[in-house]
Order: C-alpha cells, then sequence, then structure tokens
C-alpha cells in the first residue's frame, strides 16, 4: 500500500457574515464535516454543483484557507494554519491550478517570471538556475523555449492551462490540487491538458486532488469519487464503486442529469420521440 | 419549404492586420418542427454564423451570403427596421450568459413586458397577464411575485429560463439557442434541456442547439452539422453522425469524449488539425 499524502478528518468551515443595516449576522457552514484520505500518485475526484463547498475545501487543502475545525495531515503532518505560520517547506508540497486560465495568470509578467517565481518566494536558488529550471519545465509541459519571453495574452487557453500547470509544478509539490482544470476549455484541447496531467503524474508520482462538475472527466481521471452536496460529502469511495452503483439520491440525480453521447441513447430518444 | 435558408454565408471581420474570415462559405437548411445542432470548437464560427442571421453582429463585420431566407423573406434585403420587425419575433435567440444577458437595472417583468409591447402592441393588462402566464410555462415558482424581482435576485438557472421566456413571448417560428447551458450545472442543464426540448414540441418551433458538447447534441439534436474554422466539416442526422462518422474531424471530436477513451490515454485532435489545416491553406 502506498503511503497517505493527504488525510483530512471531519474538516468543518464556517463563514461568519456580519450584518449590515438590512441583514442580521449569519453563519454559512461551507463544508460540514468531511473526511478522506489520498494515497501517493492516486487521484481524488471531488463532484458536486456550484455552492456545494468544493472550491472551499480546495482553499482549506491548498493552505489557503484555514479550517474552522477539523484535522488536515499532509504527509503524516498535522497542519493547521490558523495556529501557526506556515513555513516555506509546507508551502512547498501543496500546489493549485485554478479553473481560468485567462485570469490566474499575470498578464504583465513574461512566463519565465512566471515560472520562476515560486522559486524566487520559497527557496533560494539562484537566477541562472532557476531559468534553467523553468527551461526544462516548459518544456515538460509540451510548450517550447522560444516561449519563455512571452506574455500570457499571446497564448491560448489551452497553453495557459499548461503554463499554470508549469508553474504548480516548479517546487516539486507531492499534492497537486486542480480546481475544475479543463472545464474551460475546448473539447479537444481539455483531452491534451488531461493527457499531459497522466503524463506528469505517472512521471513525478503526483497525488491530486481533482475537482470537477464533469463526470466524464471524472470517469476517466479519477481513483476515488467525493460527492458533495450541500457542504457534506454524500458520496464517498473508489470510481467503479460510486459509477456502477450510487447509493445517494443525489448521486442518481446527477448520473441521471449527465447527458450520453452513445448510439444507444440517442436511438432510445428517437423512439420515444417518434412515439410521442 | 426550408423555414431559414442560408447557401454559402461568409462573415469577414475587418482587423488590423487585413480581414479575418470568421464563417467561410456555410450552407444550412433548418426546417419547421426540426432540431438542428450546430457543433464545433471556440472559433468555429457557430455563433457568428447565428448573430449574422439574427444582424446582431457589429459594423465592422461584412456579411455575404447567396441567398439568407427566413420563412420566405430574403434577409439580405431587408431594411434595417424591417428585420427589427422579424428579429425578437419571429425568430428569437438565447445567449449563453444568462447573468450578463439580461439588463441589471429593470425587473425581470418589465423585460418580458417590454418584447410584448414592440412586437405585439398589447395593452398593459393583457401584457401583465401574458408574462405570468410565460413564467409559469418556463417553470418559474411564483410568478406573479418574480415579475417584480431583478436578475441578480435570481439564480443562473431561473434566469436563463426568463431568458427562454423573453424569447418565446411571441411565440417564435425558430428559436436560436447559442450554448444555452454551458454555465450551468449538470442538473439544472437538464432541466433547461427538457424544457426547451418540451416547448419546441409544444409550439412546433425550429430550433438551432449552437453546442459545443456533444452530450447535448445526442440528446437533443435531430440534425447535426459539425463546424471547423469556420466551415463546415460534415452534416448529418444525429444517429449517423454518432454511429458513423463521416469526416476525420468528427472522428477526432467524438474518440476524444473522456466516456470513450479506450486505453488510459486519450486521442486529440492536435495532429488531425496540423494536416487539415496545411491541406486547407488555413494559416492556424
Amino acid at each position: 500500500m502506498n503511503p497517505v499524502v493527504l488525510e483530512a478528518k471531519n474538516i468543518v468551515r464556517d463563514y461568519h457574515l456580519s450584518g449590515g443595516l438590512f441583514n442580521k449576522a449569519r453563519t454559512v457552514h461551507a463544508v460540514k464535516g468531511v473526511s478522506f484520505s489520498v494515497e501517493k500518485g492516486k487521484t481524488l475526484a471531488i463532484v458536486g454543483e456550484s455552492g456545494c463547498g468544493k472550491s472551499t475545501l480546495a482553499r482549506i487543502i491548498t493552505l489557503i484557507d484555514p479550517a474552522t475545525s477539523g484535522d488536515l495531515l499532509i504527509d503524516g503532518n498535522k497542519i493547521d494554519i490558523g495556529k501557526t505560520a506556515l513555513t516555506p517547506e509546507m508551502r512547498r508540497k501543496v500546489q493549485i491550478v485554478f479553473q481560468n486560465p485567462y485570469g490566474s495568470l499575470n498578464p504583465r509578467q513574461k512566463i519565465g517570471d512566471v515560472l520562476g517565481e515560486p522559486l524566487l518566494i520559497n527557496t533560494g536558488v539562484p537566477a541562472d538556475e532557476r531559468r534553467e529550471r523553468a527551461m526544462q519545465m516548459l518544456l515538460k509541459v509540451g510548450l517550447e523555449e522560444k516561449h519563455y519571453n512571452r506574455y500570457p495574452h499571446m497564448f491560448s487557453g489551452g497553453q495557459r492551462q499548461r503554463i499554470a500547470i508549469a508553474r504548480a509544478l516548479m517546487l516539486n509539490p507531492s499534492l497537486l490540487v486542480l480546481d475544475e482544470p479543463v472545464s474551460a476549455l475546448d473539447l479537444s484541447v481539455q483531452a491534451q491538458v488531461l493527457n499531459l496531467l497522466a503524463d506528469l503524474q505517472d512521471e513525478f508520482q503526483l497525488t491530486y486532488v481533482f475537482i470537477s462538475h464533469d463526470l466524464s472527466v471524472v470517469r476517466y481521471i479519477a481513483d476515488e469519487v467525493m460527492v458533495m452536496y450541500y457542504g457534506e460529502a454524500v458520496e464517498y469511495g473508489p470510481r467503479d464503486t460510486v459509477f456502477s452503483d450510487p447509493q445517494h439520491s443525489y448521486t442518481k440525480t446527477l448520473f441521471a442529469a449527465t447527458p450520453r453521447a452513445d448510439v444507444a441513447s440517442i436511438k432510445a430518444r428517437l423512439e420515444k420521440k417518434k412515439a410521442a | 419549404m426550408a423555414l431559414l435558408e442560408i447557401e454559402n454565408l461568409v462573415v469577414e471581420f475587418q482587423t488590423a492586420s487585413g480581414p479575418f474570415r470568421a464563417v467561410d462559405g456555410v450552407s444550412l437548411k433548418v426546417h419547421e418542427r426540426e432540431v438542428l445542432a450546430i457543433v464545433g470548437e471556440s472559433g468555429s464560427g457557430k455563433s457568428v454564423s447565428m448573430l449574422a442571421v439574427m444582424g446582431l453582429l457589429p459594423w465592422t463585420a461584412k456579411v455575404t451570403a447567396d441567398t439568407m431566407t427566413f420563412n420566405g423573406r430574403d434577409l439580405l434585403k431587408l431594411s434595417h427596421s424591417e428585420r427589427r420587425k422579424i428579429v425578437g419575433k419571429d425568430m428569437a435567440m438565447i445567449f449563453q450568459e444568462p447573468m450578463a444577458s439580461l439588463n441589471p437595472c429593470f425587473t425581470v417583468g418589465f423585460q418580458i413586458e417590454e418584447v410584448l409591447r414592440i412586437h405585439l402592441n398589447m395593452d398593459r393588462a393583457k401584457r401583465r397577464a401574458r408574462a405570468i402566464e410565460l413564467l409559469q410555462l418556463v417553470g418559474i415558482p411564483d410568478p406573479r411575485d418574480r415579475l417584480g424581482h431583478y436578475p441578480h435576485q435570481m439564480s443562473g438557472g431561473q434566469c436563463q429560463r426568463v431568458m427562454i421566456a423573453i424569447a418565446i413571448a411571441c411565440n417564435p417560428k425558430l428559436l436560436i439557442a447559442d450554448e444555452p447551458t454551458t454555465a450551468l450545472d449538470v442538473t439544472i442543464q437538464k432541466q433547461i434541456l427538457d424544457l426547451l426540448m418540451k416547448l419546441q414540441a409544444e409550439h412546433g418551433m425550429g430550433l438551432i442547439m449552437i453546442t459545443h458538447n456533444m452530450g447535448v447534441v445526442a440528446e437533443t439534436a435531430d440534425r447535426v452539422i459539425v463546424q471547423y474554422k469556420g466551415r463546415k466539416m460534415e452534416e448529418a442526422d444525429v444517429l449517423s453522425l454518432f454511429e458513423s462518422p463521416k469526416s476525420n474531424y468528427t472522428k477526432a471530436l467524438l474518440s476524444a469524449l473522456p466516456e470513450n477513451a479506450v486505453g488510459d490515454r486519450l486521442p486529440t485532435i492536435a495532429g488531425f488539425m496540423a494536416d487539415e489545416a496545411a491541406a486547407a491553406g488555413v494559416a492556424s
């Protein structure tokens, strides 16, 4: 059995909204006690609709936001950024790729600097080595050396997502959180990025937490699946079990709502239409 | 006779680096009571060609076509004001971003009634009654109260329902839905698609569904046009498209679907795109 990279026990996150002139103060329970664990080199997919708390969970795992209560263990070490400051060593271990490749890159920064910045901030690597490593990473994610001095607006959406992935990998993280990394991309580009992620996972033994609302992508990439609904994990298990035998009614609704692009279901639909 | 008939539509935009051809010789027909899906990736010209039909393109666009007729009328010869009488009444469109396409400054009721006032000249009481009826039709609970709500008070799915209500307010003969569900969750997507299909069947509308989602195509279309870089790659009825795609591009698109993955890597379109671009002499 592989070592467990990420373990969450009963994570809770509440947001307190202070009252205004017309509104009373109230508390939003964004995540209500979620537990899971991910082994090294595996992919956990978190599925749910907008507002179900999956991005809040991503922020907690990425150590951007503290959890209100519950334990978060990364490589077996308990971390609570609410109490103790984060060391660069911990920061290195978890990285994130955001949904929108148009919004997550600084338009005034050249790609080389985008990739060098994590090293500049978190390590004492000298400039020429930073450049060397950024160049290598650029090639690794399928871009070319000539792209080093270009600005983000000169790239397509898929290329930008590659850059975002490259930036996340600069510090050799063990855990990569992917917050809807392909939902803004076209089908063909989506396939390329998914392949890249699979290649990188094999090469670096990366652990992924993959957040998505697209079940066909999840079915393709995940080892384990967690379905969230109103801040709770309503279903959690190995991919094949969840897809073949969903237990919770919300999971069933979700599967039933996903459009199917196979010939048999098209035939069934056309039959039904003819009969009507 | 076809409801909408387009022959050899070309749309060019004037840019600083010369004209850019967004739609390159697309021909299509939509019959009454028919659902036509136009599939393509971003930049394939699927939205632009429909905006050209609606006459909603900016002045920098140059639209030419051999024929472009709607319901027996030549759209190319119509004056601006004549066209405005058709657009929104006999031919209506639903846009991708429901939140962005409603006016945040006016109530939902006002925006629905505006269409009725301009196109059908209804009086105030009739407009209100019709607006309530429309909201009921698209499945919004408490329609009477909802008329006074602003778009920001509604969810994305509800805003899209309001958009649909506005589009079908005058019982259009042709409804163009431009990625109507892309911004929505799958469960809401299902509801909206079911609603559109129900309305289409009940009112006998022609429906053009613009999408990049093959699943949506499979669930809704009778006939499908696949577009790539402004050109029509393939046209087929939905079953034969999925069963035996003719063009390489369609094959590539279908094989890039994650649910069709055979090995542990997905086939990609990149190689094909390069070949095709070289063959067609299209600069990428």
